[in-house]
């Protein structure tokens, strides 16, 4: 039994690191805590679940409208608020509770488009297989779902450390006003970063609605409530953070499921990240913000 | 104007409201939100209701008219709804709320405007417990789910069960509560109790758990959205036991995750699709007809509620009064008995807690259930 939880754990945690990916991005480079992250999560469901049904594509062919369409919805809320949220200076709530606005119209846009009857993909249209190796049962999805998260992180990671792009942002996310100072065009790498951070949570979103086939206009809430939790853990901003704080959650609600109680599952996880915040207030990965007091 | 014509003025006004009276009857049901997918068919079913009955002329000749709101299957929302119905929209009754959890909150406020609140989809113990303006044609879990789990567990010769139920919602919850009842009445032992929570899609924790008990069939208590997805992540964990469902299963949606996933599965329902009856077979019909998608049994139970109404107000003569007419249609009610979508129904007079008075619940046999071939099957005893 424990060697299956184990792979449950890696599942869900994985789950949950993809989606924190975009999120942490969002708030390591534009320093906004996006709260439609979730809402954005759930457009790419829909999106691939449409050009998936409607159109008859194949299934990466739904993951990259999956993509483009959340990436360029993240890139409107960029462009339509957050970027005249910044002309005047807004302080830093400001812009959260703007996201929470955007996640309310998105969700009620979607409920009137879709309905609000769970919707999915068609059984046949799912790859297929599983592995069994002893007692230990893994679906084909799962698997593509540990590895493509993985392979994200790998990307960003690479991305962020190596190239000049990296460098760039890693500047703004220092500080805006001196990286524009330096002849970056801080506006332009906003856009494209709320553009990438939405792209990662739609493909998270048709991922994750690929292995549960449960689409509703509701499924980001929860998902981003857990998101909020996997950042904070991981550290604020950090990408490894989202990795290593996604599958911290996922391991700790899982075996508190299995050897506890499933009524506690949410309590022991939220618990144990209560006391990882007493001992590293900044997260796992977060770098003490002094200089920001 | 000399008198004598105001009088006939006055009159024929009168025999005008008379004769062209609309009887406002208020419908408080989820359109949006995640209990939609209940609130949108119910209301579906009135309306095929109302327009069938306003088709024939009316009740004793009064038209019909919904008066149709949306309680979001939210507690705050679903007092707010029955408070514009009762005080502001004037409705002789009010049908709804969806869920159990809004008709605690709201079954109240109509009680105490000695208004009729008449749930349709409100199967939780209790509520019609709440005062004598209160009414049902829901079946209650407790009438249904001892004969599907006899009927289970004579079928597979079950030993022992594990459960599993939703524990943050009154009709999950309601539902295990009768489970476990059931089980313990049948003496059938449990390996384990597990729980989930609304909005959960990765049950395989728990899952791994319940199949290391090795237990004969799994009892579940759980809404169709999630069940379907309980049962297929089940199967993909090698889990192969039957399950026993409670009135969350009695949905075509059981069928959208996984054809035959849930193949060999329990389920105890109050409407069957396939009941030959004229009258469901007429429902069934019409159904399709106006809104191009099957009825379920949420439907069936809007639709059969409206003419249990009407039904009632037959009897009933209307003054023009609302609070006396409020009061005459309350107690016409209980006498009803039709032959609805659902069957043979009649009321039965809630029993009631410490000896308050209380409404009337749904007098009904279950049909039984058994998925086969991707379908619901009529279980035929053996």
């Amino acid at each position: 039994m424990l060697e299956q939880q184990l792979v449950n754990a890696l599942t869900l945690g994985s789950v949950y690191a993809l989606f924190a990916l975009g999120f942490t991005l969002v708030f390591g480079v534009l320093a906004v805590i996006n709260l439609s992250h979730g809402a954005v999560f759930m457009v790419g469901s829909y999106a691939a679940a449409l050009v998936v049904t409607r159109f008859e594509a194949p299934l990466w062919v739904g993951l990259l409208a999956a993509m483009a369409i959340s990436g360029l919805i993240g890139l409107a809320i960029d462009v339509v608020i957050l970027k005249r949220l910044r002309a005047r200076k807004a302080p830093h709530l400001i812009p959260m509770i703007a996201t929470i606005g955007v996640t309310i119209v998105i969700t009620s846009a979607a409920q009137g488009l879709f309905g609000v009857e769970v919707q999915r993909f068609p059984e046949e249209m799912l790859p297929a297989g599983d592995f069994t190796v002893g007692d230990v049962h893994v679906r084909a999805l799962e698997l593509g779902i540990i590895a493509v998260s993985f392979l994200l992180m790998a990307v960003l990671f690479f991305a962020l450390r190596r190239t000049q792009l990296g460098r760039a942002l890693r500047a703004i996310a220092e500080s805006p006003k001196a990286a524009s100072l330096l002849g970056i065009n801080v506006e332009g790498l906003f856009h494209l970063t709320s553009f990438t951070a939405a792209a990662l949570g739609g493909v998270a979103g048709a991922l994750i609605s690929l292995n549960f086939n449960a689409i509703t206009p509701f499924m980001g809430q929860p998902m981003l409530h857990k998101g909020i939790a996997v950042i904070i853990l991981g550290g604020m901003g950090d990408i490894r953070g989202a990795l290593i704080g996604g599958l911290f959650l996922g391991f700790a609600e899982v075996m508190s499921k299995a050897y506890i109680s499933s009524q506690m599952g949410d309590a022991v996880a939220f618990g144990l990240l209560f006391l990882v915040l007493l001992v590293r207030p900044s997260g796992l990965f977060g770098r003490v913000l002094e200089r920001k007091a | 104007m000399n008198p004598s014509r105001i009088a006939l003025l006055v009159a024929g006004l009168l025999a005008g409201t008379a004769a062209a009276a609309d009887i406002k009857i208020g419908i408080a049901e989820a359109l949006t939100g995640g209990a939609a997918q209940y609130g949108v068919a119910i209301r579906n079913g009135f309306q095929l209701a109302a327009d069938e009955i306003n088709a024939k002329g009316g009740v004793n000749g009064n038209k019909v008219v919904l008066v149709i709101e949306d309680e979001q299957g939210k507690k705050e929302e679903g007092i707010t709804v029955f408070k514009k119905l009762i005080f502001q929209d004037k409705v002789l009754m009010i049908f709804g709320p969806t869920l159990s959890n809004s008709m605690f909150a709201a079954g109240p406020v109509a009680n105490a405007a000695k208004t009729v609140a008449f749930g349709t989809s409100n199967t939780a113990n209790g509520i019609t417990d709440i005062g004598p303006y209160i009414f049902r044609n829901s079946v209650m879990e407790s009438d249904v789910l001892p004969v599907t789990v006899a009927s289970a567990v004579k079928h597979y010769g079950i030993k022992k069960v594990a459960v599993m139920y939703g524990n943050d919602d009154a009709f999950t919850k309601s539902g295990y509560d009768v489970f476990k009842k059931v089980l313990e009445d049948q003496k059938i032992p449990v390996t384990t109790t597990e729980t989930y929570v609304k909005g959960d899609v990765d049950f395989k924790a728990q899952l791994t758990k319940i199949k290391a008990g090795s237990p004969d069939a799994i009892v579940c208590s759980c809404l169709a959205e999630e069940a379907a997805n309980i049962i297929v992540q089940a199967r993909g964990l090698g889990l192969k036991a039957p399950f026993i469902g409670g009135n969350g299963f009695n949905s075509p949606k059981m069928f959208e995750v996984s054809k035959l996933a849930g193949e060999g599965t329990f389920v105890g329902s109050p409407w069957a699709n396939t009941n030959p009856t004229p009258v469901n077979q007429h429902f069934v019909a019409a159904y399709k007809q106006k809104y191009s998608s099957d009825p379920n049994q949420f439907s069936a139970q809007g639709y059969d509620a409206l003419y249990i109404a009407a039904d009632a107000l037959k009897s009933v003569k209307l003054s023009g009064n609302i609070e006396a007419d409020r009061q005459a249609l309350r107690d016409a009610l209980p006498k009803v008995s039709i032959n609805g979508a659902t069957g043979p129904f009649k009321f039965r007079a809630a029993a009631g807690k410490d000896g308050k008075p209380a409404g009337f619940d749904a007098d009904q046999k279950p049909f039984i259930y058994i998925i086969q071939g991707g379908k619901f099957t009529l279980f035929s005893g053996k």
